[in-house]
């Protein structure tokens, strides 16, 4: 058995542990020893990685293993990792365990809360290491279900309106997921051989042209609403809004990176051809994404819908420069992927702590934190610089590769999108500051405001985390961008064959 | 020549037999005092006959071609027999009220009588025999929904039931004389033999699809399903809803499958257009349901659409996903029916609204019913999803990938409707939620097997490839 299929199993064996505790004080110690030990696995296991690397093993997928499942269909749980893979659970677990610091007060239904969470997590985890469509696929659709719960029991506005459109948004994706998923099997061996669902073996055939232009746009927009693509971001603002803080740090900062890691690995990967034929539709939607995100985001109050809009804006960027499809936008949009899921992290966690304090989450009616909260003032200014681009954090380096990537395309097409996209570097600059200005700095609005008490230590844990990994890739981004590059080059590789 | 061994070749519909005229006999001779002990013995007498079904069975007909066995249709009955052992656990409690104490018996005669029916229908090899099974299938069932005589609503769902079976199985009949006229013989077997496309014999395939259709809910043939589900007593609205349905689906695939397999292009277009209708409807009704008895109803009309995108492949998968499911559907439908009937039994409520804040008193049960409705749903990890994936991947193998996402649509709307149970039971608050209550150890016996079975048969690929051994395709 593979060392990767841990990844599912601890979570599972929390969640039992879980189930046996007693009272909140319980549960949410055995959640943070549970994730914790998830944590040290996920950099135990980036260390496996590179240094099976640097010994010299260039196979595409480490780590890997396979065991029938059902037989008559080829469906068998195949797992394996390539550097992607092993960034995005590192990404994974520090985002879990930061987020179980940040609901150490949840006191209704504790237990329930972390179960719904971890078995969030584990659909998450074992999405990440699923070789196989099918496996693939439980995983993602296991990642779904929780978050109805979630946001529906834990969550607060217009909670139920927003689960019950989040959930049959998303579960609309999968919808149109398995069609495309059985269109890809159905066409899996078209020199005669076995039908499978195996990724590896299928990115070693060519699909015929003309299924590949039926499934693909299904395969994409299927993901692609997971990664609030437009026109099917919507559930996104009120599902984030709604949501408590930890759900919408796991939501937007993971679940989202689900939608862009699906499209590249499965869309992209298997179906090159239609990729290169079909892109440029869903380039025009992305950069549309990318820059009514941004917009959306000036025009709200609440501080938790900007940033909900903040995130449609940098995941459609994601999108935006994997469909340039070539080496150096696709390494910034991984390192995007990594970097705002960090960032927004942060920012939801930051978000769910001044409103525990201040009880109110529209700008207007704050002002003047800096001086009362420092601790969380000082990490929430580092964050939003973070999410302009300031160099030394890790926003620059991500969305510097995607835009000298595209504009490596010297065509007028995309040079247009490119440039539309990179207005959005100004529109956020305005939103982040804007926020930043009425809400920290300036004249403190209420005298309340005089008896806030900074962060506590376990607040202090899940912020520094984030904020860590974040200057982390930031000052030092060779090592995350080397283990991706590796990986990228067959996926390069696949798309420019068929150029 | 027919000898004994073959004669046992019946062994189900024999052990069935037996033990109705024991419980008969038992009832007569009785004391009063021991009379409560009727319904364990009849439970335990019917768990024997469920064991002894899946002991190993040859294959082999009787009676001159009339009647079948293979061990396609041994599972078929086994599974059926799981159904029916599970609904006897559950209606334990329902059946030592005041009122039931009396007949219990009845009730088991009955049960079993029209399982019998079905064995015989399934093990058909003659459209006579068919008929005799569907019909003896069918009376005792009418009684059954008329069971609570002093509610005018079981009066009402044991009415349009009678009269519905007995209208839907005269066209059948009058289909059969038709294919009989056309083609000179009732057997399946020179039946496909001589089937074509003629006009007479189509119109002879439309009315035994008709027929069969009122059995299984297709639309348009469905407006009896709400009403009935509804009057009719919980524990007889799931044999209904699993069991009959059940029956139904299976002796419809192998019918399909082989005597009307020369006219695949004029029943496919059928099985289609009735398909999307079915699955649209089903879920656009139970939208609006409030009571949970019509809720299911129409969540088990648009899972009958589902189940006939299994059958319009006509192929090996296609009857393996088909069965495969049903089994699921069994364990899921089981499920959500016996916490219904536990909650009717001890409070009589049967509304939705009546279920808001069920998981801060109950807990247990809010998650039993949680874990039906998503296997319903076809939510991973639970066994629903593995059924509704192979059924798409079926009707996939022959390119009918339009329908299959008319389907997973579908299955979007369904998930509305169901989260909304879900709803009610963790999210909602509540002034008087339904109190805590024990449930007795048959009710929790029921509930476990369904929780096993919703978790079982999805993850152990074994029982599907079991049942892929038998399937056979055109």
């Amino acid at each position: 058995m593979s060392i990767l299929s841990l990844f599912v199993i601890i979570p599972l064996i929390t969640v039992f542990a879980l189930m046996a505790t007693n009272g909140f004080k319980q549960a949410r110690l055995v959640a943070a020893i549970g994730m914790g030990i998830q944590l040290i696995m996920a950099a135990v296991i980036v260390f496996m990685y590179l240094s099976e690397r640097n010994a010299g093993n260039t196979a595409e997928m480490l780590f890997y293993d396979s065991s029938v499942w059902f037989e008559s269909l080829n469906i068998t749980y195949a797992v394996g990792v390539d550097g992607i893979a092993v960034a995005m659970i590192a990404l994974t677990s520090i985002v879990v365990f930061a987020g179980i610091f940040a609901s150490w007060d949840v006191q209704i239904l504790t237990k329930e809360f972390f179960i719904s969470l971890i078995l969030l997590s584990s659909g998450v985890y074992g999405f990440f290491i699923s070789l196989d469509l099918f496996t693939m696929f439980l995983f993602y659709e296991l990642a779904v279900i929780p978050m109805y719960l979630l946001i529906g029991l834990w969550g607060s506005g217009p909670k139920e309106y927003s689960a019950m459109k989040l959930t049959l948004m998303l579960m609309g994706g999968s919808a149109l997921l398995i069609v495309g998923f059985l269109g890809i099997y159905f066409h899996s061996a078209p020199n005669g051989g076995a039908l499978t669902f195996n990724i590896l073996s299928i990115s070693k055939i060519h699909i015929p042209i003309e299924a590949q232009r039926f499934f693909f746009p299904l395969t994409f927009v299927g993901f692609g609403v997971l990664g609030a693509m437009f026109p099917l971001h919507t559930w996104s603002p009120d599902g984030h809004a709604s949501a408590p803080t930890a759900v919408s740090m796991l939501h937007a900062g993971v679940l989202m990176k689900l939608g862009g890691y699906g499209c590249f690995r499965v869309a992209m990967f298997l179906m090159p051809q239609a990729a290169h034929e079909l892109g440029w539709i869903f380039l025009i939607l992305t950069t549309v994404s990318v820059v009514y995100g941004a917009f959306g985001a000036i025009a709200q109050k609440d501080l938790k819908y900007i940033n909900a809009y903040s995130s449609v804006s940098h995941c459609g960027l994601v999108l935006f420069a994997l469909l340039m499809m070539n080496k150096t936008s696709m390494d910034g949009a991984i390192i995007q992927m990594i970097s705002h899921g960090l960032m927004t992290a942060l920012f939801f966690a930051l978000i769910g702590m001044i409103y525990g304090r201040t009880h109110t989450r529209l700008i207007n009616e704050m002002g003047g934190l800096m001086k009362v909260i420092p601790f969380l003032g000082v990490v929430y200014v580092i964050a939003g610089l973070a999410s302009l681009g300031l160099p030394g954090l890790s926003g620059f380096v991500a969305e510097m590769s995607i835009f000298v990537g595209s504009f490596q395309h010297p065509d007028v097409f995309h040079r247009v999108c490119t440039i539309v996209a990179c207005s959005s570097i100004v529109i956020t600059a305005v939103y982040i500051l804007r926020v930043i200005g009425i809400l920290l700095l300036g004249p403190i609005t209420n005298d309340h405001y005089l008896h806030l008490g900074d962060a506590k230590w376990y607040e202090r844990i899940s912020t520094v985390t984030l904020l860590a990994a974040i200057a982390g890739i930031g000052l030092a981004p060779l090592w995350l961008s080397d283990m991706i590059g590796d990986s990228l080059a067959p996926i390069i590789n696949q798309l420019s064959l068929s150029f | 020549m027919m000898g004994l061994e073959n004669f046992l070749l019946m062994r189900h519909e024999l052990v069935l037999t037996l033990i109705t005229l024991i419980i008969l006999i038992a009832e007569i001779s009785v004391k009063d005092e021991n009379s409560r002990k009727l319904r364990p013995f009849s439970i335990i007498l019917f768990f024997i006959a469920t064991v002894i079904g899946f002991l190993p069975l040859g294959e082999g007909t009787l009676f001159g071609g009339m009647y079948q066995t293979s061990g396609l249709i041994v599972t078929m009955k086994n599974i059926l027999n799981i159904g029916v052992l599970i609904i006897l656990i559950q209606s334990y409690t329902w059946l030592g009220n005041d009122e039931n104490k009396i007949k219990v018996s009845e009730f088991f005669i009955l049960i079993l009588s029209t399982l019998l029916g079905m064995d015989f229908m399934i093990s058909s090899g003659d459209f006579l025999m068919f008929y005799i099974g569907l019909e003896l299938a069918s009376i005792p069932v009418a009684s059954l929904a008329a069971y609570e005589r002093k509610k005018s609503k079981s009066a009402e769902a044991g009415i349009k039931l009678i009269l519905m079976s007995a209208l839907s199985s005269g066209i059948l009949l009058y289909g059969i004389s038709m294919i009989y006229g056309t083609t000179g013989s009732t057997y399946f077997s020179e039946v496909a033999q001589a089937y074509t496309s003629s006009n007479l014999q189509t119109l002879a395939f439309i009315f035994f699809f008709a027929g069969m259709a009122f059995k299984i809910s297709i639309v348009p043939f469905h407006l009896w399903t709400a009403d009935v589900y509804e009057g009719a007593p919980v524990n007889v609205t799931s044999y209904l809803s699993v069991i009959s349905k059940g029956a139904a689906v299976f002796i419809f695939t192998i019918v399909l499958f082989t005597v009307f397999r020369t006219i695949t292009n004029v029943w496919q277009d059928v099985v289609y257009i009735t398909a999307v209708l079915t699955m649209t409807i089903g879920n656009l009704f139970a939208i609006r349901q409030k009571n949970l008895k019509r809720f299911l109803a129409f969540s088990s009309i648009s899972q009958a659409g589902f189940i006939f995108l299994g059958i319009i492949g006509g192929n090996k998968l296609g009857m393996t996903s088909v069965v495969y499911f049903m089994l699921i559907y069994i364990f899921s439908n089981l499920g959500a029916f016996g916490v219904i009937s536990a909650i009717s039994n001890k409070t009589g409520k049967e509304d939705m609204n009546d279920y808001d804040g069920l998981y801060l008193t109950n807990p247990k049960l809010s998650l039993v019913m949680m874990l039906a409705l998503f296997s319903l749903a076809g939510i991973p990890p639970v066994a629903g999803f593995f059924g509704k994936f192979f059924l798409f991947t079926a009707a996939a193998q022959q390119g009918f990938f339009i329908l299959i996402l008319i389907a997973v649509l579908n299955t979007i709307i369904s998930l509305y409707y169901y989260l909304l149970v879900v709803k009610a039971m963790f999210i909602n608050k509540s002034e008087n939620p339904i109190p805590y209550f024990k449930c007795d150890g048959y009710t929790r016996l029921g509930l476990l097997m369904c929780v096993i079975g919703i978790f079982a048969t999805g993850f152990l690929s074994i029982i599907f490839e079991y049942i892929r051994s038998f399937s056979f395709g055109i």
